[in-house]
């Protein structure tokens, strides 16, 4: 690997963990369901880009291929389940206030 | 063996749905297909497990395969799911949602023996997410407001894990060129120093510590156990967190990476912190369940430890512990079931001489508290002593100390709780308590049998299926 | 090079907007831009045919459903909400300086590494994007397990419970 595809590696190693402090920002500070699953995605996303970054920067591209469309297959399933979920929990409160989820005793 | 127990869920699962059979059937089906998996781990042969897995070879190309630790955990599944699906059947009222508990629990179960024969790091996070979706929905099957405040929070705290682990899997992929097993150890064993490799292995520990449970990220283990409908809590309870999070953690170091001081040194913190705040946790607790469930963090911190010494028979006892809290928690679970069942509740002060109405019930659970306690003949004292041994000979001595003391604890919590429900003065609101049904009392017997047997016969137990797992002969 | 830059720290900026808005249909839409732009890096990064299902998926049915079970649900109350504009002017402080932080402290840690390893060419080299998905047979067995999951997901958690009698 030469000098400036590393230092072009180096951009995605950075952003992708960007992404994932958002949605973890996102996720802590929001009052809304909805926002918290926002929040998910945009860690999602980070990964994703990352992924395509290592097969890329490996000089395998077409490997990575199968494994980011798994994953978001993976990741659809997963967002329609929290959906369920959050409509779910808006009829059950009649809000979608966090604070609801939050009253939880651990 | 192999492919045969992904496939056969699957096809079960389909064949249910064409013509819409009714949930009664699915519930037999699914019974029978747990049976089918023990009998085919100790005969594969006979069953014809062994016979479809070739053909089913000969069309697809599966990079699969099994080993002394699948097989331990294939038993477990088939034992727990068997003990959940029958606990569940009394509690459920509709035909819809008994089909519905029927089908997703075959499927956890292929995602379970799918991540158990898996050889490929990514393949891992695919089967970890089926599970993890089907324990979603299972927890919600009742819609109760609580269950579905703890299933959110499993939810986000998983898929936060999981985001870990995908990290982990890209940075392997730029490293190794691939994500099977083989490639990957290559990759670690070639450049084990570099930055990117620690990274990788770290987000994976740290995304696995979540998903098992282990106390700096257990925030949605209490909820989820406690909340999640009876049977579910014995599925979740007994193997699904062990199979996602500490099954995957022994292969991922055993069999992928290796172990290095620095490893070896969080799983024994992580452990040690685990076992001793979960069971102090263990003993503020009012509801069983929740009881139960921070035990279910402390017992986990055992296998961690275990894990954290990092000998072959540091894994073959990490494996067999796994095996027999698979059992003695399923146990526990199924008797806080039954007892909800015949008494309508959880709350442990509410009770008091239960044991003169349930004797069975009472009995099989001071018989999972002595086993998880770690009292001589029963299974439970073996695998405890085989981790203390393995601590002790690793040269983490203090570590085994604390486990010693540590078993002082669990069995404070638990005799606590015998005595709080079972014996003592009968309390005047469990006049017409009756014995539980049968649903209940075959899985007790079946389960307690298995603790007793395990531990009388454990030479055996260890001789065919612990050791062999570990590679010491 | 600048390609790369361009993309990425739109993305950037994209989730930031999309964590800031206090409507949750603006994030929603914030989201899709972020999955556009998404399509765009993997299309960059030669990988064709998960850009396409990124675009498809991400951007189009992800976007419904957070769509639908916003219009399916309730709104914030007038009180969140103000309480929520409140909260605003923090996040709008907060969270460039979380991102500059965190993107110095992962330069930091990026620093560390002088090379990175790629293993040799004695790998299995896959041209034929047939073969692709044959070397990937479980995962596509997974899928299969996970879709049939999310179908009962939808049966149990989307159906009323008055349905439940029968």
């Amino acid at each position: 690997m030469n000098y400036e595809s590393l230092a072009l590696f180096k951009l995605y190693l950075i952003t992708a963990p960007i992404l994932f402090v958002i949605g973890i920002y996102a996720i802590m500070i929001t009052r809304n369901i909805i926002s918290v699953i926002i929040g998910l995605e945009i860690m999602t996303k980070g990964v994703t880009i990352l992924l395509a970054a290592a097969g890329f920067f490996n000089g395998r591209p077409q490997m990575v291929e199968p494994l980011i469309i798994t994953m978001i297959v993976v990741e659809v399933v997963i967002l329609m389940i929290s959906a369920g979920y959050i409509i779910n929990i808006a009829k059950k409160h009649n809000s979608l206030s966090v604070e609801n989820i939050k009253n939880i005793k651990g | 063996m192999t492919v045969s127990l992904i496939f056969i869920p699957i096809l079960l699962v389909i064949l249910l749905n064409i013509p819409r059979l009714s949930g009664k059937a699915a519930y037999y089906a699914a019974l029978a297909f747990f049976a089918y998996q023990l009998i085919a781990v100790f005969f594969p042969e006979a069953v014809g497990s062994a016979q479809f897995s070739q053909v089913l070879g000969r069309w697809f190309r599966l990079n699969v395969s099994a080993d002394g630790i699948s097989k331990v955990i294939i038993i477990s599944t088939a034992i727990v799911a068997i003990a959940a699906l029958m606990t569940s059947k009394p509690f459920i009222k509709y035909d819809s949602r008994l089909f519905s508990l029927s089908n997703l629990m075959l499927l956890a179960t292929a995602g379970i023996n799918g991540i158990v024969f898996a050889k490929d790091v990514f393949t891992i996070y695919v089967f970890v997410e089926v599970i993890a979706a089907a324990s979603y929905i299972m927890i919600v099957l009742d819609k109760t407001e609580s269950s579905l405040e703890g299933g959110f929070k499993y939810l986000i705290l998983s898929s936060i894990a999981t985001v870990m682990m995908l990290f982990s899997v890209s940075l392997f992929f730029l490293v190794a060129g691939g994500t099977g097993f083989r490639e990957i150890s290559d990759a670690v064993r070639n450049f084990g120093g570099n930055t990117v490799v620690m990274l990788a292995i770290t987000l994976f520990m740290s995304g696995l510590l979540i998903k098992g449970g282990l106390i700096p990220f257990h925030a949605w283990l209490p909820g989820a156990y406690g909340s999640a409908p009876a049977g579910v809590s014995v599925f979740l309870g007994g193997i699904i967190t062990k199979a996602t999070g500490v099954f995957t953690l022994i292969r991922f170091f055993y069999s992928v990476t290796g172990f290095n001081d620095n490893v070896k040194m969080v799983l024994l913190i992580t452990g040690s912190l685990s076992i001793v705040i979960g069971a102090i946790a263990a003993i503020t607790q009012k509801d069983f369940k929740k009881v139960l469930a921070y035990s279910s963090i402390s017992q986990v911190g055992y296998i961690v430890l275990a894990l954290g010494a990092g000998t072959s028979l540091a894994i073959a006892a990490a494996v067999f512990h796994i095996f027999n809290h698979a059992v003695f928690k399923s146990l526990l679970f199924v008797n806080a079931a039954a007892v909800e069942k015949q008494t309508g509740r959880r709350d442990v002060d509410s009770f008091g001489g239960l044991g003169y109405k349930m004797p069975l019930t009472s009995a099989t659970t001071a018989i999972a508290f002595l086993s998880a306690a770690g009292i001589p003949p029963l299974s439970g004292f073996w695998s405890k002593l085989f981790i203390i041994i393995a601590l002790w000979s690793a040269g983490c001595r203090g570590f085994a100390l604390l486990a010693i003391l540590a078993s002082i604890l669990t069995m404070a919590y638990f005799l606590n709780l015998q005595k709080k429900v079972f014996f003592g003065e009968m309390s005047p609101n469990l006049e017409g308590v009756k014995e539980a049904p049968l649903s209940f009392t075959i899985p007790q017997i079946f389960l307690c049998a298995i603790t007793a047997l395990a531990g009388v016969g454990f030479f055996y137990v260890i001789k065919v299926l612990i050791f062999p797992s570990a590679g010491i002969i | 090079m600048s390609v790369h830059i361009l993309l990425l720290s739109l993305t950037v900026i994209c989730a930031a907007f999309a964590v800031v808005r206090t409507r949750v249909i603006r994030a929603a839409i914030m989201l899709a831009s972020i999955s556009i732009l998404v399509t765009i890096t993997l299309f960059v990064l030669k990988t064709p045919l998960a850009a396409i299902f990124e675009l498809s998926v991400c951007a189009g049915l992800i976007t419904v459903i957070f769509i639908s079970v916003i219009s399916l649900t309730n709104p914030l109350t007038k009180e969140e909400r103000s309480e929520e504009r409140e909260n605003m002017f923090k996040k709008f402080l907060l969270l460039p300086v979380i991102i500059i932080v965190c993107g110095v402290s992962f330069y930091m840690l990026t620093k560390g590494i002088n090379f990175i390893p790629v293993s040799g060419p004695e790998a299995v080299e896959v041209s034929d994007k047939a073969e692709l998905w044959h070397l990937r047979q479980i995962d596509l067995i997974g899928q299969i397990i996970i879709i049939l999951t999310g179908v009962f997901g939808v049966a149990v958690l989307f159906k009323d419970n008055k349905d439940d009698k029968k």
